[in-house]
């Protein structure tokens, strides 16, 4: 005990006067912080992960959660959060594994950047009386057209157009697999994404039999444990995604707790019960560019060239050169996540200092592809961070195609951002396996506050173009002119290319 | 605001550019003297086979040496001459402007297939780029741009415009927010022989110029408008879609149409728009356009901008304003207002 206790994260009261008692707070944490006794709610807060079930839960709004209730001595250097992962190796001798985002108060450039709109020389469209078209097709396209026409007007094609997704909205929910979250996420998400018309990556977790009914709206993907792929599967998705990395884990492979491998987990991935699901750092495939390119085509093959296939790489720092080299290599889209993008479990030390923001590399990359003269043939999507309906106008501004969400469509479903995913016991029915958790979850309501969400972005944007004066979102991707910075510093504006405020 | 018009004569016969200006004058409404330009196709018979480059110079001791020397290493210059100018009390003359006929040497561009059209727009995008001194406005084949800062009538009578006779003219008088009393700011803008002259600010201007300048292209003159002759130019003298598919590809249908068109037709349309999305032209605009041998007329998706078309005999005339054509044509017929995107094609029969 040479370390003994640190500070309680969290202190959990209970005011006497307001509580009756009810027991449902007891009922609802999961994480052991309630228990009563005759006729008394016992606390123990250290088990405290502050993800609000019992604060939703109690019917009298008798429970409070303070943050951090203890001060250590402030230092600059030595925050508290530098101090207790140190007791906690020091006690351990292991990697700390931590969940969600990028937890490092680094400056968020989305918030330093100002939107565009009309006034007096154009006017601004209102999108509730005027078209207003989010349409988004994803996948390859020609660099020009081969048409032939005849005297009497009409018009042939002659290029032929690879396969796009077609989306109603740019908005996509990123690849969360079945194992980091339960089926009846999922399910919400796969109903969510059915309704409005966009997709859901399936993660590395294949494809759960009970999904197959939305099977059109998945994009199924391939990622270096290869889990769950078999031709079955990639011949029931839209569109095949080749996982290279991740935004909340750069250069490391995922990371699926034995805990949350149950038996349906492991058929659906195709590996042992209760294991540990570990997929390697690389691809054991993919050494090279060229080898990439290969995979591409062998999966195009596969699936007789009917699919688009999209890559997903970490944004590092050379994505742009690395982005440009996959759209050289048959893929249809390169996803680029962001390194604020989410994850049910990575290692802390990844999570909070590999990789680069995503405005930084999608700006990058459209700049590469622009440069080589192939911007418009291959698709581009940012992941990573995504919190607002703004922060997708703005990457779009800056070149993107389309979005992932993940952490905010979890928010949607409950999911308080605790960040405690990779233990299992999530109380919100998410991030967990256990039947009796998950069943918290109902896929119908969650599925409605997901589209809803979904909904409610596209109808900001729309108002947005509209103030911008633009009506079709093709008129946005790329438009930094549309964008200023303000208090960026020169050298990050000059990767933006975008101009200060009032320049 | 801006006012604009153009006129084509389908059988080449000539048009002196005293009906222009007063057509021009007419929309004075529109503009606040602060810039107007024309521009004429067929005024330099003589000299047809050869690049009309129109420069302007800051100053013709110091620059006009170094594009002498730059156009000789790429061909030959074989006449050049002072645009004759007439001071006007309204026009401080900043600039002069110059003219040279000039004949590149292919053999210079020996992989292209347009070797004479790539050494031309090499050479403008290079002299408009560097800014010294030197700005090339007008740089095809038997037509001249000629454009100041002043009122339609000044800058006419400033380069004597009814002294030039063309089969189709374009004209721009301008109402600036962006670059106000700079000359090479007034349209109409040129590229080859293709010019434009827009009413209307182009607010996908960004993501056009991202995409035309990953051709190649430089946009140089810190406005909407130049963006749209680059645009023409790469979508039909490049990509070699005709006149009508290539308003098609900047000012496309709506997908909502698109979804009701028959399925040959839905997918001509979707191609279009997949490839061309970063050629979409949104914001209010209404265009001229113009080669040596088509006159084309177009506004934005939602005609946030007017256009009106009228004919008599061999001449289409497009405008913002029918009184403005009235004004050249009295007895004009079958005036018309072309619907949202739909572009009104004149091209010369002779």
């Amino acid at each position: 005990m040479s370390i003994g206790s640190v500070p309680l994260k969290f202190r959990v009261s209970i005011d006497p006067e307001r509580c009756m008692v009810c027991g449902r707070c007891v009922e609802n944490c999961s994480y052991g912080v309630f228990r009563q006794e005759n006729e008394k709610i016992r606390i123990n807060s250290r088990n405290c992960v502050a993800c609000h079930r019992c604060l939703a839960f109690c019917p009298r709004d008798a429970i409070d959660i303070s943050e951090k209730p203890t001060d250590y001595r402030s230092h600059p250097l030595w925050t508290r959060d530098v101090r207790e992962a140190i007791f906690n190796q020091a006690k351990t001798g292991k990697i700390i594994l931590a969940g969600m985002g990028n937890a490092l108060p680094y400056p968020i450039i989305f918030d330093r950047l100002v939107l565009d709109a009309c006034q007096v020389t154009n006017p601004s469209i209102d999108p509730l009386r005027e078209p207003m078209e989010l349409r988004t097709y994803l996948g390859k396209k020609p660099a020009s057209l081969s048409l032939k026409e005849y005297p009497n007007g009409d018009v042939e094609l002659k290029t032929k157009l690879s396969p796009n997704l077609q989306i109603e909205t740019p908005i996509m929910i990123g690849h969360m697999s079945y194992g980091a979250i339960s089926l009846n996420a999922q399910t919400a998400l796969a109903k969510a994404v059915s309704h409005i018309g966009t997709f859901m990556g399936t993660g590395e977790g294949g494809l759960h039999e009970s999904l197959y009914p939305y099977q059109k709206h998945m994009i199924v993907q391939v990622a270096s444990g290869r889990f769950g792929v078999d031709i079955n599967y990639l011949e029931r998705g839209a569109a095949i995604e080749i996982k290279i990395g991740q935004g909340a884990k750069p250069g490391i492979g995922g990371h699926l707790p034995g805990e949350k491998v149950c038996a349906d987990v492991s058929c659906t991935r195709m590996i042992p019960e209760g294991s540990d699901a570990i997929s390697p750092a690389p691809h054991h495939d993919i050494y090279s560019i060229e080898d990439l390119k290969q995979l591409v085509r062998s999966l195009k093959e596969a699936t007789e060239w009917k699919k688009p296939v999209f890559v997903k790489i970490a944004a590092v720092h050379n994505a742009a050169a690395i982005a440009a080299g996959i759209a050289r290599s048959s893929a249809d889209a390169v996803v680029v996540d962001g390194f604020r993008g989410g994850t049910g479990a990575a290692p802390r030390v990844f999570r909070d200092h590999v990789g680069i923001p995503i405005e930084a590399a999608i700006a990058s990359v459209d700049a590469k592809l622009r440069q080589q003269g192939i911007r418009n043939e291959v698709s581009l999507i940012a992941s990573g961070g995504i919190r607002e309906s703004a922060d997708i106008a703005k990457v779009i501004a800056l070149g993107a195609d389309a979005v992932y969400i993940g952490t905010s469509a979890l928010v949607a479903m409950g999911c308080r951002v605790c960040g405690t995913c990779y233990r299992g016991q999530c109380a919100w029915g998410i991030a967990t396996q256990k039947p009796e958790l998950t069943q918290r979850l109902d896929p119908e309501i969650a599925s409605v506050q997901v589209a809803n969400l979904i909904h409610a972005w596209t109808d900001e944007l729309a108002e947005l173009m509209g103030a911008a004066g633009i009506n079709s979102i093709e008129s946005l991707r790329g438009n930094r002119d549309r964008l200023r910075g303000y208090m960026l510093d020169a050298s990050l504006m000059q990767v933006l290319d975008v101009k200060s405020v009032g320049a | 605001m801006c006012g604009i018009i153009g006129v084509i004569d389908r059988r080449r016969k000539c048009m002196d550019g005293t009906g222009i200006k007063a057509a021009l004058s007419m929309m004075n409404e529109r503009g606040s003297g602060e810039g107007a330009g024309y521009v004429a196709y067929g005024i330099y018979p003589e000299y047809k086979d050869f690049y009309a480059l129109h420069v302007f110079f800051d100053n013709i001791r110091e620059n006009k040496a170094a594009l002498d020397i730059l156009l000789e290493k790429w061909g030959t210059i074989v006449h050049d001459e002072q645009i004759k100018t007439y001071e006007q009390p309204n026009i401080r003359k900043v600039h002069t402007p110059w003219r040279y006929f000039f004949r590149p040497d292919r053999s210079l561009m020996p992989k292209s297939t347009t070797p004479d059209e790539d050494i031309v727009t090499h050479l403008v995008m290079t002299v408009n780029a560097a800014q010294n001194g030197a700005l090339i406005f007008s740089s095809g084949k038997n037509l001249g741009v000629f454009k100041a800062a002043g009122w339609p009538e000044d800058v006419a009578n400033f380069y004597r415009i009814e002294d030039y006779k063309g089969y189709l003219w374009l004209a721009h008088n301008r109402y600036p927010t962006n670059t106000p009393g700079w000359w090479g700011g007034a349209h109409p803008f040129n590229l080859l022989n293709w010019s434009v002259v827009h009413n209307g600010e182009i607010t996908s201007y960004g993501t056009n110029r991202r995409y035309i300048e990953s051709y190649g292209y430089h946009c140089t003159m810190f406005t909407d408008t130049e963006v749209v002759a680059y645009l023409v130019d790469l979508l039909i003298r490049k990509h070699g879609l005709s006149e009508r598919m290539a308003v098609r590809a900047l000012a496309p249908p709506f997908w909502e149409e698109i979804d009701r068109m028959p399925e040959k037709e839905q997918e001509l349309n979707r191609a279009i728009r997949l490839t061309y999305g970063p050629a979409l032209m949104n914001g209010p605009f209404a265009i001229c356009v113009a080669n040596e041998d088509t006159l084309v007329g177009f506004t934005d998706r939602i005609k946030l901008r007017p256009l009106v078309s009228g004919e008599y005999g061999d001449r289409l005339y497009i405008s913002s304003e029918e009184a403005a054509i009235r004004t050249i044509e009295p007895d004009i017929e079958n005036i018309a207002m072309p619907k949202a995107g739909e572009p009104v094609i004149g091209r010369v029969i002779a």
